[in-house]
């Protein structure tokens, strides 16, 4: 009986006051972000403005938050907002498999201003122009947060030790070979760079297969027009072997990753990296005084410019399946305002997306933005090398650089490859 | 009451079978359906090959070359870390001074993280500034003195002595735990009959220790075949295709190639491999044991 009494007014207190409680506010949605690298600051200052919270989940490093994100797609749960970090060939299939928001319509708000705000070069990593070879629809899929080039880097002070004058870098690939001899007088270090981590080593080769043999060829080759035993595709594979016999290259480069090189560069033990712009946060937290400057690498021809890879440092795209996915639109149009995207270059020491927000950047960064006036990359180019090809590519190179394979062979092992690929295609 | 005695034990027994069928059964036949197929892993269309992706494994020539190259490691394994593992528990069981505290030491190397000791090793093994080389020159032999990773005359040998100082301790504990479940009476039954030390050791402890020595050889097999966050750690895999062992190809299928379907059949393939190596191996030493 007691029992019953208390059953009875727990049911009132629960249930009998409901319709006397005042109405709860409509609740703003939460917004998640899945991200590698990010600045809390701005969620907060987001929220504060617009009562939207923005939850931001950090996975690192890269390697794993992309994993997340395939497994994610896989079940149909990804974030409203998220990155990609792949090859072009998997960004199209995320979109063709419904999971990227379309933000063409957007993009032309307002006679395009969110669209002209940023660097075409940036956001062009992010379009799908008509009739392009994968198969999705046209638009814009993404929106770039910050810029990147990857570039030569050379320490002055290093420079001065070798006699050479910090003013004047090589600008040619000669000059740079020429360095190695007194490199190996001086017992020093020459280039360091990820290229154990191997899309460095392609992303160098093709900076030269573009200034060799210009974007026209490197193009036809992916499209299997052009062999890669062709004598400039030798002259790009020769290019590593000379690198190595004048000892410009750093010992033991074709297994170090990128920190293990950003290390050595930083604490002064190599005069030269191959980096890409992030470096410049990276360089300050380790060693602030660093005496450096940004070149784009010593060109070998004069027949056609020199490129660097570059664009979209990262980039977020929208869930097409999320119920948040208008406020998630709503907070990277803030996200990449030029007040906010001012205070991310600031903190960050990344180069901004949004071409208004270049005004109070350091000299050093100024140097790698400098580059995006050469920069391409393998996301615009519209066409994708066939993975299987890009492994052979730079593992081949590998080989060149510890004397394994010459550059005939690696030439001719990465074609037979590439035509097996062609054929499996063609079935 | 015979079939309520029965229904009992599957009762008690199903939990296990459902959780085992949920998290193993299941999964190998999903991942042998992804096998049959070309995927990238991504798009929720998925193209059925038959058996297209096994072929291309059999023609896959790195594939195979990063077998032989789990092979080589396994081959050290067993030799070198399991002989190093045997002989100081060997020393271990004896009545010597702080032998609890070498039994802890000994087993320090394999708690420690993989990374971690992957990193430490690559630091160590460094061309330029690496303590090896450091000490190799200071002796006065610098022409030993290389870049060890980098190099690959020298690069997998030095994952495979490196996986075997991390692993050593696993097969120390269980040899130890194996030595010391060997009567003591025999071993003094063979000093009265006039053995010496070699032959007690020779005609009690190794014959007493073969089913031992099979439990960590498979134990062996299976953890080296299979190890690849230290070699990740060391040498990513190169120079080349100098270190790459099946799990990495199998990753590098997966996030490299967003070859899903393959990376699937790579794994369903090497899983078989193990088994029959592990079966080959139960075989040869149940017949050892006969003999």
């Amino acid at each position: 009986m007691r029992f019953l009494s208390l059953f009875s007014v727990c049911c009132f207190l629960l249930f009998g006051n409901a319709g006397c409680a005042p109405k709860k506010e409509l609740q703003k949605p939460t917004i998640t972000i899945w991200h590698w690298m990010t600045d809390r600051e701005l969620a907060k200052k987001y929220e504060s403005l617009t009562g939207t919270k923005v939850n931001l989940e950090l996975y690192a490093p890269s390697d794993a938050y992309s994993q997340k994100v395939r497994a994610a797609a896989q079940g149909i749960n990804l974030p409203d907002i998220f990155g990609i970090l792949a090859e072009k060939r998997d960004f199209a299939s995320f979109v063709k498999a419904g999971h990227i928001l379309d933000l063409t319509p957007y993009m032309e708000e307002n006679n395009g201003a969110w669209k002209n705000s940023f660097f075409s070069k940036a956001l062009a990593v992010n379009e799908f122009n008509e009739g392009n070879s994968y198969g999705v629809k046209p638009g814009v899929y993404g929106v770039p947060i910050d810029i990147m080039t990857i570039q030569m880097v050379y320490n002055r002070g290093l420079f001065k030790q070798l006699g050479l004058n910090p003013k004047e870098p090589p600008a040619t690939f000669q000059e740079f070979l020429d360095i190695g001899k007194k490199l190996k007088e001086a017992n020093m270090q020459g280039l360091v760079s990820g290229w154990g981590e191997v899309w460095m080593i392609d992303c160098f080769a093709n900076n030269y297969a573009f200034n060799i043999m210009g974007k026209d060829k490197v193009l036809a080759t992916i499209r299997g027009e052009v062999p890669y035993t062709d004598p400039d595709w030798i002259r790009v594979f020769g290019l590593f072997k000379e690198m190595q016999d004048s000892g410009v290259l750093a010992s033991g480069i074709v297994t170090m990753v990128n920190k293990t090189a950003e290390q050595l560069f930083a604490n002064d033990k190599a005069v030269f990296a191959f980096n890409g712009s992030w470096c410049v946060n990276v360089y300050k937290g380790m060693n602030p005084d660093l005496d450096y400057a940004a070149i784009l690498p010593p060109k070998v021809s004069d027949k056609y410019p020199m490129s660097v890879w570059g664009g979209a440092g990262s980039s977020f795209m929208v869930n097409a399946r999320s119920k948040n996915k208008e406020e998630a639109v709503k907070f990277l149009l803030w996200l990449t305002d030029r007040d906010q995207q001012a205070y991310l270059a600031e903190v960050t020491n990344n180069l901004p997306a949004n071409k208004n927000s270049l005004t109070r950047i350091p000299d050093i960064l100024a140097q790698f933005a400098r580059g995006m006036e050469s920069a391409t990359h393998p996301n615009v180019w519209g066409v994708s090398e066939f993975s299987a090809v890009i492994e052979a590519f730079d593992k081949g190179i590998q080989s060149i650089i510890i004397g394994e394979k010459t550059p005939e062979q690696v030439a001719a092992e990465v074609q037979k490859i590439k035509e097996r690929e062609l054929a499996k295609k063609r079935q | 009451m015979r079939i309520k005695s029965t229904l009992e034990n599957y009762i008690f027994v199903m939990p296990a079978v459902i959780i085992f069928s949920i998290f193993y059964i299941i999964p190998f036949i999903w991942v042998f359906r992804y096998g049959l197929h070309d995927w990238d892993g991504i798009s929720p269309m998925m193209t059925y090959i038959g058996l297209g992706n096994f072929k291309e494994i059999l023609e896959d020539k790195v594939w195979w070359n990063s077998m032989l190259n789990a092979g080589y490691i396994t081959l050290i394994a067993l030799t070198f870390q399991n002989a190093l593992a045997f002989l100081l528990a060997w020393a271990c069981d004896r009545e010597i001074r702080l032998k609890n505290f070498y039994r802890v030491i000994f087993f320090i190397p394999p708690v420690l993280s993989e990374v971690v000791v992957g990193l430490v090793w690559q630091w160590i093994l460094d061309g330029n500034y690496g303590l090896l080389n450091h000490w190799l020159i200071h002796l006065g032999l610098p022409n030993l003195a290389r870049n060890w990773l980098s190099d690959p005359r020298t690069a997998l040998t030095v994952v495979a002595v490196v996986h075997s100082w991390k692993g050593f301790g696993w097969g120390f504990l269980i040899f130890l735990a194996g030595l010391q479940t060997i009567p003591r009476e025999l071993y003094e039954a063979a000093r009265v009959d006039g053995a010496n030390a070699w032959q007690s050791f020779r005609k009690v402890t190794i014959p007493l220790m073969v089913p031992v020595a099979v439990l960590v050889a498979i134990l062996t097999i299976l953890g080296t075949m299979q190890a690849f966050v230290l070699i990740i750690a060391m040498t990513g895999g190169g120079p080349a295709y100098h270190t790459q062992v099946p799990v990495l190809r199998i990753l590098a299928s997966m996030r490299g190639s967003s070859r899903f379907g393959y990376a699937c059949a790579q794994g369903i393939s090497f899983g078989i491999i193990l088994i029959a190596i592990s079966f080959i191996q139960y075989r040869f030493s149940k017949k050892a044991r006969q003999m």
